[in-house]
């Protein structure tokens, strides 16, 4: 874990975050999107969780971007009027940020170093997923099935 | 069987009940069967009542209750129940046997009738409701059913809806006696307040019983009174008496339900059922509260029957009748000869249902006409209905010894005769008796001898299946005098639990020859002033003021409308005044000042953005749409609240810890 | 030299409030999406910054937590692209400046 690896992935991580807030087009909004989620995974393995970082990059740039794209193109509203970007968002924005930063800087119990840890493999995740975290497992399916079909039928066509 | 029957009351009033709703249900389709399965549901109710009426005959006083809770809440139990004793069993009887006939009736009257099947669904329900104020246990219990007869006289009296004036007088007769039931409904909470039940005999803890009696205290007379506030309304008692004689506007069988059986005795009933209250610290049989009773039945007993002496219509001249009588129950009541006043409401249920059933016959002939101007000559034309006619109007004169009437009546009188406080109502009943034999004998005089007019020149006497209750009812109201003589007071013992001894020498007493010559009086004067009467009423030529007095009901509904009516017009016009003027002004003035706030905003936001010249005045704008869409609907708009709010939390937490 | 937790949690809090901003002022639905997403990044890298630098626990509820989050944010993203989808049909637009039936 250095801090050039962070601050390379967090100077990344940033850009295309902000990019994907500002950019006009929707379509380069939306790529800049899954990139972001790379340098998210990117710190997720900085931090040794690698299971949560591929799992990101599964889902947020294999399912999510591409679901983000294809409502992009059925919806074909793709161009946004640049001017209609509201000031008021952003300024609720730094002030949030702000307050966070204010609330962290002010928190003096913070560790600084990590202690040294067993790496989590994906088998005691599984371990775990199988036992202690079996029910929640369960009502995360449940959870994702109610979605899916939720979801069809949205979008279902009205029968006239 | 005796056993079975006293914890099985409840069934009587709900063999109707049943009736009814099985008709509602099912009985648009077929017609006959919609008559059949209401008269089945008397039937079964009658059959009950007889039985209930056997145990209350094998013993003196015999009293069944049966109570059970309704629902708990908290501390508090509501308990509810059903009653059978000697008052409740012959009520029974009286309503569910007067109530067949005017069933069997009323297949005849409504034949043509296109709404045949939700008559008679209406008419099972009223029924039914009126048996359940008979056997209620629980002043609760009965203002339910009590309320349930209202609706049912609401829907009945507004059967032909299609009238505006039986519109008129549905809503009439509903809202004049809720004003009633509003006292009445008061004196429930004020009684369950004071001595925490509302169940009428409880095995010595009812409020009918001496030691929540005595738990009441002072404020009994008051209670008392309000709930004859809801015997006023029902029973047609003045000041609220002008709903009963334009509830004449429903079908002749109805009225003769609401006169007879069911709803304007509710009222007399309610009274006797909850006389321990009246009663309480009585010297001498006289209380305030019975006072009072007293002298409202004086008034509306002499009123009405001065008001029945000048109408023309055959129904308003019985409706009048029957706010007389009820004035003359009333007042037994409250001199104390409660056995008397009962009897008499018995008795009246037989005769007046024949009169009014007699009347619908002589309406159906004369095809709906009302005006007894108009009828004439109809003795010849219509003998089975002129003979029972006869028979309801000697029997409502008073006639003595072979007429129900005239033994009650005689009851009445003596009772009044021996109140110590003053023999006013003495005197009043006994005017009311001869303007009773008066204005009788000038409704038979009109209708049936003279010469016929064209409505009655073809009459022909009604089908067998309607002058048949008639004459049930015409051997009921003669033979049902048997147990009324003083020779043999067997009603009178049977309803104060006493037994009944024969004793002879008692047959011809001094008020009985009183009330003979009185009743001769009033016949004898009728004769003499309507024997060549014709159009105009000879009393019209006579005194034409005082009979436009009378004929317009003394006005009272005229005083009403520029009282009561007017009075409330005056306050709904005041209030749209408030709400125009003040309330409305107070609204704008408080939307004035937002528009005020809104013009300072629009205007800062103006002049800050004409000001600005640059970018920087962006954000300004920015924040200030952002008030601006304070409440626009925008989703992002409450997002950033919520972003917002979350600061000052995660604020809040960093400075605290 | 290791970034500290501070570092791992501003980043973070940048990240949150560049979701925040992407929510809160653009028009177009879709953005909005993008938005909560990032949020919900932003909390992971949190629950994981949080686990790394605790003392380590028998169980890395850190780690799990952040997994389950992940599913829910994808459950939500699908049903809040079908609900797109279901207002452009409706709307004939996307941009929520015209969706304002909850105006008062």
């Amino acid at each position: 874990m250095s801090t050039v690896a962070f601050a390379a992935i967090a100077i990344f991580t940033l850009a295309a975050a902000l990019a994907a807030a500002t950019l006009p087009k929707l379509m380069h909004a939306a790529l800049s999107f899954a990139v972001m989620f790379v340098g998210i995974s990117g710190f997720f393995f900085l931090l040794g969780a690698e299971f949560v970082g591929l799992v990101q990059i599964f889902v947020y740039i294999g399912a999510v971007a591409v679901l983000i794209v294809f409502t992009i193109l059925l919806t074909r509203d793709d161009v946004e009027n640049v001017r209609s970007f509201q000031w008021g968002g952003a300024i609720v924005a730094i002030a949030v940020f702000a307050g966070l930063i204010w609330a962290i800087a002010k928190t003096k119990s913070l560790p600084l170093t990590p202690p040294q840890i067993e790496p989590v493999t994906v088998q005691r995740i599984g371990e775990l997923l199988m036992t202690n975290y079996v029910w929640p497992l369960q009502c995360v399916g449940v959870l994702l099935t109610a979605a899916l079909i939720g979801a069809l039928i949205l979008v279902m066509e009205e029968k006239s | 069987m005796n056993s079975w029957i006293t914890t099985n009351v409840w069934l009587i009033p709900t063999a109707p009940i049943v009736a009814s709703l099985l008709i509602l249900a099912f009985g648009k389709a077929a017609r006959r069967a919609a008559a059949a399965v209401a008269i089945l549901g008397q039937i079964v109710a009658l059959t009950i009542s007889i039985f209930a009426f056997v145990p209350t005959l094998q013993t003196h006083g015999f009293r069944a209750i049966q109570n059970f809770t309704w629902f708990t809440f908290g501390e508090q139990t509501l308990r509810i129940g059903f009653v059978l004793d000697p008052l409740a069993a012959a009520m029974l009887l009286m309503i569910t046997l007067v109530g067949l006939c005017i069933f069997v009736f009323s297949i005849g009257y409504m034949a043509e009738d296109k709404n045949f099947y939700r008559f008679f669904a209406y008419l099972s329900f009223f029924s039914g409701a009126m048996l359940g104020v008979v056997v209620a246990n629980s002043l609760l219990l009965l203002f339910v059913f009590w309320d349930l007869v209202g609706l049912a006289s609401f829907l009945l009296i507004g059967f032909w809806i299609e009238r505006p004036s039986a519109a008129a007088a549905a809503k009439k007769a509903f809202i004049t006696t809720r004003i009633g039931d509003m006292g009445f409904f008061l004196g429930i909470l004020w009684l369950y307040h004071r001595s925490g039940t509302l169940l009428f005999y409880d095995g010595g803890r009812g409020c009918l019983e001496p030691i929540a009696l005595s738990a009441i205290g002072s404020s009994v007379t008051l209670i008392a009174l309000l709930i004859f506030c809801g015997a006023i309304g029902k029973s047609g008692q003045f000041p609220l008496h002008v709903w009963l004689p334009d509830a004449m506007e429903g079908p002749t069988p109805v009225s003769a339900l609401i006169h007879a059986a069911t709803m304007v005795a509710a009222g007399v009933f309610l009274v006797a059922r909850v006389y321990p209250i009246f009663a309480v610290g009585a010297i001498n049989g006289v209380t305030t509260s019975l006072t009072i009773v007293v002298w409202i039945g004086v008034i509306t007993g002499l009123m009405a029957a001065l008001i029945a002496v000048a109408q023309f219509d055959i129904k308003r001249i019985l409706a009048y009748s029957t706010v007389s009588q009820l004035g003359l129950m009333m007042v037994s009541l409250g001199v104390g000869g409660v056995a008397a006043g009962i009897m008499h409401l018995l008795a009246h249920g037989f005769f007046k249902a024949l009169l009014f059933l007699g009347a619908g016959s002589v309406i159906h002939g004369v095809h709906h006409e009302q005006d007894i101007r108009k009828m004439r000559g109809l003795r010849k034309l219509m003998p089975v209905t002129f003979a029972t006619y006869a028979i309801g109007m000697m029997a409502l004169s008073g006639v003595p010894f072979f007429f129900s009437g005239g033994w009650t009546k005689e009851e009445i009188l003596h009772a009044t005769s021996s109140w110590p406080r003053s023999h006013l109502p003495h005197y009043s009943i006994l005017i009311g008796v001869i303007l009773t034999a008066l204005y009788m004998t000038r409704q038979i005089i009109y209708v049936f001898f003279g010469n016929r007019r064209a409505a009655s020149e073809h009459a022909p006497e009604s089908p067998s299946v309607m002058t048949l209750p008639l004459i049930v009812l015409a051997v009921c109201a003669v033979f049902f005098s048997i147990v009324l003589t003083p020779a043999w007071p067997w009603l009178e013992s049977y309803l104060t639990g006493h037994a009944a001894h024969f004793e002879p020498r008692l047959l011809i007493q001094p008020m009985i020859l009183v009330s003979l010559a009185l009743v001769g009086a009033g016949v004898s004067i009728g004769i003499w002033i309507y024997r060549r009467a014709d159009e105009t009423d000879p009393l019209q030529h006579a005194q034409p003021a005082l009979f436009r007095f009378l004929e317009n009901k003394m006005w009272i509904d005229e005083i009403y409308d520029r009282t009561v009516i007017a009075f409330s017009k005056i306050l709904a016009r005041l209030s749209d005044w408030m709400d125009r003027h003040v309330w409305d002004g107070l609204v704008q003035d408080i939307g004035r000042i937002g528009q005020f706030f809104g013009r300072v905003t629009t205007s800062a936001d103006e002049r800050v953005i004409n000001a600005g010249v640059d970018e920087s005045t962006s954000g300004a704008q920015g924040l200030g749409r952002l008030m601006s869409r304070w409440h626009s609907g925008q989703i992002q708009t409450y997002l950033g609240a919520v972003a917002l709010g979350m600061l000052a939390l995660v604020l809040l937490y960093a400075w605290l810890g | 030299m290791t970034p500290t937790l501070q570092l791992f949690l501003i980043l973070s809090a940048a990240l949150f409030c560049i979701g925040l901003l992407a929510a809160l002022s653009r028009r177009h639905a879709i953005f909005i999406l993008i938005g909560i997403e990032m949020m919900l990044a932003a909390a992971n890298i949190n629950f994981i910054a949080f686990w790394r630098f605790a003392p380590q626990p028998a169980q890395p509820t850190g780690v799990m937590v952040a997994i389950f989050a992940i599913a829910i944010a994808a459950a939500e993203a699908a049903v809040g692209l079908a609900m797109v989808i279901a207002v452009y049909r409706h709307f004939r637009s996307t941009n929520v400046d015209q969706l304002d039936r909850l105006k008062g």
